[in-house]
């Protein structure tokens, strides 16, 4: 399963200034906002921003560019393919991830102090933010919808075998379940369990199963058959 | 503040709603607003606390029926009138009016691109080297006080007055609850506190589970 690429690949985005159309998706819960009110009520905050000069267009666009295009979860494909790898810089890893990551270049906004959490076969960890948001924008881009959702925050919590068997993932009573609640300007990444058959696979193979969601921790990843031919990207 | 930001243990909001290919934005207006809210905030007028706290004043109904985008614009517009940066009129019709007061007089230019490339890929770390010494450490007990306040707080409800164990010590960061209404930075130790979960839940959850928050110096006290 590779769920992180369409963060990059699939989805290019006019980044002009005709933002009256939107995407006719449709969703089932309260967290998709009529589009109309809101597309106007965002056109009228940045057209003022810009005519009194509290923002540059040129900025914006940088802005979209670089969470659409730059930063998301192969970064932390690539962390936890390295930890994987080299038992060096696992232990680094573990214990300053800030370090760690910023080795690899992933530094910046929402990743500025880092945590890293080790899953093993009895401890299964699992992130949450059940305040606002607060998710590693550096290694993993920016949210999903249901990580930002009142489902997600308020359950994880409080039951988080049933938010887990939802993602399809279910542990045994053997197993310790940890929730780490996202309260200050820490950002937790898990590092998942190297799953069965990868042993003689490379860092760049490796890197190409690492899913987003088996490092907030809503999954694991799946024993593999055989090595696939080559990584995207 | 217990606004309806403060979701932890909430019940009845059904599914998760996991979305198969999910685009990063449902819509074009969702990137439009991610960006103005990182750009404006460049600016420097108010700290990221500060922006939590206008997002959570919303009134619960409004909160638990808006998307995560249109809370964040919401947010920004209180900010934006907060700090004299816009009138509600002008916001409302998205034109300066030349009868609005004028700019703060300190406000610095806004960055270009090549400048806010360099904030986002430097960031803003909360940690603080000049911080109160810590008061706990690594196996400690210690309660979180019951604070109710309007202000803003990341003491989350779940676990206040519930007792915990001290199991990392993050340093020295800004507190959240005085950085948010301009009280200052009061920069202190921050902790990771494990609760079992039959602590938090009682008899229902899982023997073996716990759940985590990180939590500062002037949440916590000692505990038996």
């Amino acid at each position: 399963m590779t769920g992180h690429d369409h963060d990059h690949d699939d989805h290019h985005h006019d980044h002009g200034h005709d933002h009256s159309h939107d995407h006719g998706h449709v969703h089932g819960d309260a967290h998709t906002a009529p589009p109309s009110p809101m597309a106007a009520r965002v056109k009228a905050i940045e057209a003022l921003a810009v005519a009194k000069g509290l923002v540059d267009p040129a900025t914006l666009d940088l802005i979209i560019d670089t969470y659409e295009t730059r930063v998301g979860p192969r970064n932390g494909a690539r962390v936890v393919a390295r930890a994987w790898t080299d038992p060096a810089y696992k232990a680094r890893l573990l214990a300053d991830a800030t370090a760690a990551i910023a080795e690899l270049g992933y530094t910046g906004r929402q990743g500025e102090d880092m945590v890293a959490l080790e899953n093993t076969g009895q401890v299964h960890n699992m992130v949450v933010c059940t305040l606002c948001s607060c998710y590693p924008w550096t290694v993993l881009g920016l949210p999903p919808v249901w990580y930002k959702s009142a489902p997600y925050r308020s359950r994880a919590v409080l039951d988080p075998r049933g938010v887990l068997a939802e993602f399809g993932c279910t542990l045994g009573d053997d197993v310790e379940v940890r929730v780490w609640d996202s309260t200050a300007e820490l950002r937790y990444l898990v590092l998942p369990e190297r799953p069965a058959g990868t042993d003689d696979w490379t860092e760049d193979q490796l890197a190409g199963i690492v899913t987003r969601d088996a490092m907030i921790g809503v999954s694991r990843i799946a024993p593999q058959a055989g090595a696939p031919a080559m990584a995207e990207g | 503040m217990n606004g309806a930001q403060d979701l932890g243990g909430m019940m009845g909001f059904g599914p998760i709603g996991i979305e198969a290919d999910e685009p990063m934005f449902h819509a074009a207006w969702e990137a439009r607003a991610l960006a103005v809210t990182l750009a404006v905030g460049f600016l420097g007028r108010w700290s990221i606390d500060e922006a939590r706290h206008a997002r959570e004043s919303l009134p619960p109904p409004v909160y638990l029926t808006s998307s995560y985008y249109e809370i964040w614009t919401r947010g920004l517009e209180t900010l934006i009138r907060r700090h004299g940066l816009a009138t509600s009129a002008e916001l409302e019709t998205g034109q300066p009016d030349p009868a609005a007061p004028a700019l703060p007089a300190d406000l610095k230019p806004a960055p270009g691109p090549d400048a806010a490339a360099a904030i986002l890929a430097r960031g803003s770390s909360a940690r603080r080297a000049d911080a109160r010494p810590p008061r706990f450490t690594i196996g400690d007990r210690v309660r979180v006080r019951d604070i109710n306040t309007p202000a803003h707080t990341r003491a989350p409800r779940y676990v206040r007055g519930r007792v915990g164990e001290i199991v990392r010590l993050h340093g020295g960061f800004v507190f959240p609850d005085t950085g948010a209404s301009g009280a200052g930075e009061q920069p202190q130790a921050c902790y990771a506190v494990r609760f079992a979960a039959r602590d938090l839940w009682g008899e229902t959850a899982h023997p073996r589970d716990c759940v985590h928050a990180d939590l500062w110096d002037d949440h916590l006290e000692p505990a038996a």
